[in-house]
């Protein structure tokens, strides 16, 4: 009895040193492990494996195209974290991850001292995300234009009559100063950055923005186009319609592209992947399932300062 | 051979020995090296936001404006800061009295049934994870407060209720676990001298198991004091200051779990953050210093 006291401790003293010893491994993780290998002469098989991270906007298509891919090349092992853009960014640019998953461009995010880190990242746009202008059902407004929704954003319209809606007071549901989709927003649908202004409610999570909107009396906001539903109503921006089809073309502005980054050039198996990503397969089928729009059909593009040109 | 295995045998003792000495001191070692190099982290990162130069402590702590992404970014945390002490304060006025009564009618009332029935509730109300509480908050409490009081239901009001209903089981357990650990000769007297129950309760059981209660009223402002999600789905996130009750407004935590992930390590506005988890982490070292002062006073 006392003989297998010690044994199970020293069990538990391994098990305890191996455990630290893999936490190690995985934290001095790098992208050198994705090797990738070639076999055969016939088809290039890959394998490896690939850890991306970031945006939660993005990771659920992340996710489903990587068990996609993962089925068809049995050798590659994909994970997916969440943890924001902004740590994707970072994650990406230390070369903790092989890709980092975000909603903006880095250039955005990695600004002054940190500019050179963002020149090191190489850009995939996989998928775009339009953005709506939403509001609860009784606002009795259809349209608004841009300068309408910069003045209710900057607290200057505080009652839905003065844009020819519901008497009824306007209540703000934004998103937090740092969130991607504000920025999308903010430089698309109010053409500038505002402040918040006193008593305006800020969420992070869509499904959460959705549900305040749909509750709250005069409530506005903006969601993706995949949120949308017949809980909120839909607003158009100067007349045009949020649609997918209006986005493609190029004739509603609301949009932004989803980034995958790879520091410097990606390695054959994370190549692979991205690649993957813009066959017709996975844009016509798990882009559009999850409610993105396919950035191979987009008519327009546009650059990191904001400027659109047609394809 | 006698001999011989007597030896074995206080070898094996020896062994025994060292091998769990050794255990424990390695746990030891690993718990204070994490510990501390939390703290150290933390600090650190939490201190770079003052040492680059762009803030200063005074302009952090009580500046009461807040806008990181700005073009000239201004870093008021007050807000915040008093934020978290009027959810937490109100948080543990509304729980206090509720779970003193809890414990009360658990050891005192009815120890047999009512412990029985009372004891699995609160048990089962410290498991529920706090992403629970506020949805229920959000579904539960948001819309009775907008439909019987001013403003849209989200608020300091809201994160409040919430946070009471979460702290409730640490003070209930505290305040209970005080109150059956009372000498029983105690309140045998004081029955002899012809007190009544409620005599007994209020004049002999409350002011000497005090300390003991105030500990976990002290534990659970702590808990409030530093959840995160349950009070950000409820609270609003406004970055001001509230005027009423009914406003929405922001806590150290709401702020810090909303932008850490959106911010890129090393950025202005990502080292704010990390300020506001070291206040955080502050208030809780005072926390626990008053639960020390208040367990040295609690040897009666």
């Amino acid at each position: 009895m006392q003989l297998k006291k010690s044994w199970i401790m020293t069990l538990a003293l391994t098990s305890v040193l191996a455990l630290s010893a893999c936490g190690n491994g995985g934290g001095n993780k790098t992208g050198g492990n994705a090797a990738a290998t070639n076999e055969g002469s016939g088809g290039a098989k890959i394998s490896g494996s690939i850890l991306a991270s970031g945006s939660t906007a993005l990771q659920p298509l992340v996710e489903l195209v990587a068990e996609n891919f993962m089925d068809k090349n049995a050798g590659v092992d994909i994970q997916v974290q969440g943890g924001g853009s902004g740590t994707g960014l970072t994650q990406v640019a230390e070369k903790q991850v092989d890709i980092g998953n975000s909603d903006v461009f880095a250039e955005e995010k990695l600004k002054d001292k940190d500019a050179e880190k963002a020149a090191a990242l190489v850009d995939h746009q996989v998928a775009v995300v339009a953005i709506a202008t939403v509001t609860h059902p009784d606002a009795g407004v259809n349209s608004l234009t841009k300068q309408q929704l910069l003045d209710i954003f900057t607290g200057k319209i505080t009652n839905w009559k003065e844009v020819g809606g519901a008497d009824q007071k306007i209540q703000i549901i934004n998103r937090p100063g740092s969130s991607g989709t504000r920025a999308t927003y903010e430089s698309y649908a109010l053409g500038t950055k505002t402040e918040d202004i006193p008593g305006s409610i800020q969420e992070d999570s869509s499904g959460t923005v959705k549900k305040m909107i749909g509750e709250t009396p005069g409530a506005i906001g903006y969601l993706a186009l995949s949120y949308l539903d017949d809980s909120i109503k839909t607003l158009s921006l100067d007349g045009v319609e949020a649609s997918v089809d209006n986005v493609i073309s190029g004739k509603y502005p609301v949009w932004a592209y989803e980034h995958m980054y790879t520091n410097g050039e990606p390695n054959e198996t994370v190549k692979a992947f991205l690649d993957f990503f813009l066959t017709d397969e996975v844009q016509t089928g798990e882009v559009v399932e999850l409610g993105y729009i396919p950035a191979v059909k987009m008519q327009v593009t546009r650059d990191v300062a904001g400027n659109v040109t047609a394809k | 051979m006698r001999v011989k295995l007597k030896n074995s045998r206080i070898e094996k003792h020896h062994i025994e020995d060292f091998v769990g000495r050794t255990y424990m001191s390695f746990c030891v070692l690993l718990l204070i090296t994490i510990i501390v190099s939390m703290v150290y982290f933390v600090a650190s990162k939490g201190i770079s936001t003052f040492t680059s130069g762009d803030v200063s402590v005074s302009d952090f702590l009580f500046g009461t404006k807040w806008s990181p992404e700005a073009d000239t970014p201004s870093f008021g945390a007050f807000p915040f800061i008093a934020g978290s002490f009027l959810v937490t304060l109100l948080a543990a006025l509304i729980a206090s009295p509720l779970s003193l009564c809890a414990a009360l009618f658990m050891t005192e009332i009815v120890p047999g049934w009512g412990k029985k029935l009372l004891q699995p509730v609160i048990e089962l109300l410290a498991g529920i994870p706090s992403v629970v509480y506020g949805f229920i908050g959000l579904s539960v409490i948001v819309p009775f407060l907008r439909n019987n009081l001013p403003g849209q239901g989200i608020g300091v009001a809201a994160g409040a209720l919430v946070l009471s209903v979460m702290i409730l089981p640490t003070i209930t357990s505290v305040a209970a676990d005080a109150l059956a650990s009372l000498p029983q000769n105690l309140k045998e007297s004081s029955y002899a001298l012809g007190a009544t129950r409620w005599q007994t309760i209020s004049r002999v059981i409350i002011p000497t198991t005090f300390p003991a209660i105030m500990t976990g009223i002290v534990l659970g402002m702590a808990r409030a004091f530093g959840e995160a999600l349950a009070v950000q789905m409820v609270i609003g996130n406004a970055p001001f200051v509230p005027k009423s009750l009914f406003e929405s407004a922001s806590t150290l935590t709401s702020v810090i779990t909303l932008g850490m992930g959106n911010t890129t390590m090393g950025s202005a506005h990502n080292n704010a953050l990390w300020s506001m988890a070291l206040v955080l982490m502050l208030m809780t070292f005072v926390f626990v210093f008053f639960v020390r002062l208040l367990e040295r006073r609690n040897k009666i």
